[in-house]
Order: C-alpha cells, then structure tokens, then sequence
C-alpha cells in the first residue's frame, strides 16, 4: 500500500502523542506507590544496618512501621553536632547539599569521595529496638560508576561498627556489585569506627592486604575502585566534617 | 479449534522454540535465570508486552506506512515496556530491582520485535495476540526450567525455600557456583537445545 508523504508525517506524529499520553499517566498514576515502595526499602535498610533483621531477612510494612516506633529520626546541626527541631521529614541531605547556603565545599582531604558539598542539616536514626540499640547514619560517596547510598550503624556510643549496608548504586554485578554481598558486609561489625580523641579508624585496604583485625576491611578482589570509594565515603563521614561533631557528643 | 490456529499455539513451545530454535531472546535467559521467582516475573513481563504489542502492531498493521514501520514497532514496544515496568516498581518493587535493567531490555528483546515484524503485521489481531501468547508461552517454558535448574543446584533452594540442606547451614549439599554464573545457563540451555535435536530428527541440518 502506497502512503503520501504527509501521511505518514501525521502517523508519526500521532503515534508519538498516544504512546507519550500512555507512558506519562502510567508515570503519574504510580508515582505514589512508587515512592512508597522506596521509603519502605529504605527504612528496611536502616534496619538491616542496624542488624534488627538479619542479611537476606525481609520485614512486612507492618513490621518495619513496628520496628520504626522504637526508632527516632533526628536532624543533626553537623557543625555542632546538636540535635535540631526541624521535623525530619522535610530535611532532605542530598538537596540541601546542593545550594551554596545550606551546605558547605567538602574540604580537599576528602575529594576522594567525590561529594562536592555537604549539607549543614544532616540525619540519623536512634534505634532503640530491645537488643538492637545503636546509631544509623546516611552515607553516600562515589564507587567506580555511580553513587553509593547507604548506611552505616554504630553502637550506641558511637566508637564501634555494627554495620553496613547500602540501598542503591549502579556498580558492575559481580565485582562492585559484591558490596551488597552478606559475606563481605559480614566483615564490618566490630571494626572499631572511632578512637578516644574522634579520629576515624575503619578502613578498606586493598584485597588480602587487612593485617589488623580492629580496623580494617579487606577490599573486594576486583573492585579496587569501588572498595576504595566506600573506605573514603566512611572515613568522610565518620570525621569532624560529617557526624563527628555528633558522635562526640554520645561518647 | 482448527488445524491452523493450534498451530499458531503449540508451534512456538517446542518445534519452533523462540530460545531453543531461534536462539532469540537469550540475553535475558541468561541474566535473569539465578532464580526461579525473577524468571517467572520476567516471564509474566514479556508475556504482557508480547500479547499487547502484537496485537496493537496487528489492528494497526494496514495503516503503519511500510517506510516507518520498524521505528513504529519499537516505539510501540518500548512505552508498553516502560508502563510494564512502572508497573511492577508499583507492586513487585523487590523483583524489579532484581531484574533492574532487564525489564527495559525487553524492548531489544529480538523476540518482541521478530514476532511483530515476522506475525503481527500479516495476521488479523486474534491470531497475532495468541501467537504473541504462545511464544511468551515458549519463551518462558524455557526460561522457568532454566530458573529451576540453576536455583536448586546453585543455591540448593526454589522459590527461596530451601530444598537441599547446604553443607554451611549443616546439610549434605554443596552448592554448585557454576549454576549460579552465567555460563551455567549457556550449558543448560545447550543441554536443551541437544535434546530437542535429538528427539526431532526434523530439526537436524545436514552436514
């Protein structure tokens, strides 16, 4: 069958129109349960990290919203490391990081993490769950392709890891992607995180290279890159420019 | 049901086996098959983008200009792709971030696009949706038995219950890694393909 040019310009575009129509209600009509779904991984997260449920152990909402009363969300003045008023819900790190007056430029020491700024308003979560207590901290920083996000969770006193756990990257499955591998997360709890004077002392070294037991964590063979990335997000993050202020004043 | 149409449907399971025959669609078969519950998921996913998308190639197949129709096929394929896939972010939210980019590589699924260009735009929109259907059908008899396969012997579990005792949880079973890679899945599906052929002697080329 023979089409006229002009027809077939109208088909396109026509054709264009529906299928934009259809992806963009489909888009809007979940975007709300979309969004619910990723709260409710994230606050599994926190309660993977903190180790309220074990590796691989999935919770219901019902049990992530019980856990959750045992857990407070604070906003933290990171400069001070004083608990703020700011209902946690509207405090997003990420965004505020990214306007010059409610952040801060990362200091040099730590480009390694490639996070340009830092926000002066940070969060952390106070788990009190009986068994469980602890502190879980936001983390992020750059792997070899993307940004980690994820958390990391102390004792209560702040000095030691419980553990680690990230909730969204982009790093190759396989190599990067063993982050979220139970056995190699099973290497974090108990590396002491922080000494008596605040300085941070968990650190990834280099596959095979980990000679003391206290604080370091043997790299992933194969993911240099990444490894590195995530010692330097917790060492950013554990020091007097992330939640250092804050830890201090649990010690 | 006539001759012709139990065709259209039986065909595609085993004679004319989108994997197995065609070798198509075999990227997904190897990166989601670790599991059983991501290969149904991904089985369901296409089995929905296959039937709509024939069907919508086939009611617009007289009105899609010969000059444009390949770039018509993907655009129709990719949105149905893209709405499947808000879809299941919606309400299977753990299994799409298992599947992560493999619900979008549905749309360069070469079975979707070679059942719209070979079937949908020649075929009146009933038999395009039950050949779509029927080659969904294949394509997940293929990829549920690999699933199967590669989770009990890779991990000594189905559908993440434990069916082997593991030798670290204080069982007998060592776990076999090379089902759990991807080229466990490359021997299975060779496995397959040389049954197949041995059975059908129809099937065999010439030397």
């Amino acid at each position: 069958m023979e089409f006229s040019n002009r027809y077939i310009v109208f088909f396109a575009i026509a054709l264009c129109l529906v299928a934009a129509l259809g992806v963009s209600s489909a888009a809007v009509a979940l975007r709300p349960m979309q969004a619910s779904n990723r709260q409710l991984f994230k606050q599994q997260n926190v309660l993977l990290a903190s180790g309220v449920l074990a590796a691989g152990e999935v919770a219901s909402p019902e049990e992530v919203e019980a856990a959750f009363a045992n857990i407070k969300e604070v906003v933290i003045d990171r400069q001070t490391g004083e608990l703020l008023n700011d209902d946690p819900t509207t405090v997003d790190p990420i965004r505020l990081a990214k306007r010059d007056e409610s952040s801060e430029e990362t200091p040099a020491e730590h480009s390694g993490t490639q996070v340009k700024r830092l926000s002066n308003k940070l969060l952390a979560y106070e788990v009190n769950v009986p068994g469980h207590e602890g502190i879980v901290l936001p983390i992020h920083g750059d792997g070899l392709w993307s940004t980690l996000y994820g958390f990391l969770a102390l004792t209560p006193d702040g000095k030691t890891v419980q553990g680690i756990t990230f909730y969204e990257h982009l790093e190759t499955p396989g190599l990067g992607g063993e982050v979220d591998n139970p056995a190699w997360k099973a290497q974090w709890p108990g590396k002491v995180a922080l000494d008596e004077n605040g300085v941070p002392q968990v650190e990834v070294v280099k596959s095979g290279m980990a000679t003391n037991p206290d604080t370091q964590v043997d790299g992933i063979s194969g993911a240099t890159i990444t490894s590195r990335g995530v010692g330097n997000m917790v060492q950013l993050w554990l020091s007097d420019v992330g939640y250092g202020p804050y830890l201090a004043t649990k010690r | 049901m006539d001759k012709e149409t139990k065709q259209v449907l039986v065909d595609p399971l085993l004679l004319k086996n989108p994997i197995t025959l065609q070798v198509l669609g075999i990227c997904s078969a190897l990166a989601v098959t670790t599991k059983l519950e991501t290969a149904l998921v991904m089985s369901g996913a296409l089995t929905a983008v296959l039937v709509s998308s024939n069907t919508i190639i086939s009611l617009l197949r007289n009105k899609i200009p010969g000059s444009i129709r390949i770039i018509t096929q993907l655009v129709i394929i990719a949105s149905l792709v893209i709405i499947a896939d808000q879809v299941m972010q919606a309400y299977l939210f753990d299994v799409s971030r298992q599947l992560s980019v493999f619900v979008g590589l549905i749309i360069t699924n070469c079975i979707v696009m070679g059942r719209a260009e070979a079937f949908a735009m020649g075929n009146p929109p009933g038999k395009a949706a039950l050949d779509g259907f029927a080659n969904a059908m294949g394509y997940s008899l293929i990829l549920v038995t690999v699933g199967a396969f590669r989770e009990l012997f890779g991990a000594g579990q189905l559908l993440g219950m434990q069916v082997f005792e593991k030798v670290t949880e204080g069982g007998w079973y060592y776990p076999n890694v090379l089902m759990v890679l991807s080229p466990g899945a490359f021997f299975l599906i060779a496995i397959f393909i040389w049954i197949q052929r041995a059975l059908t002697p129809e099937l065999q080329e010439a030397d």
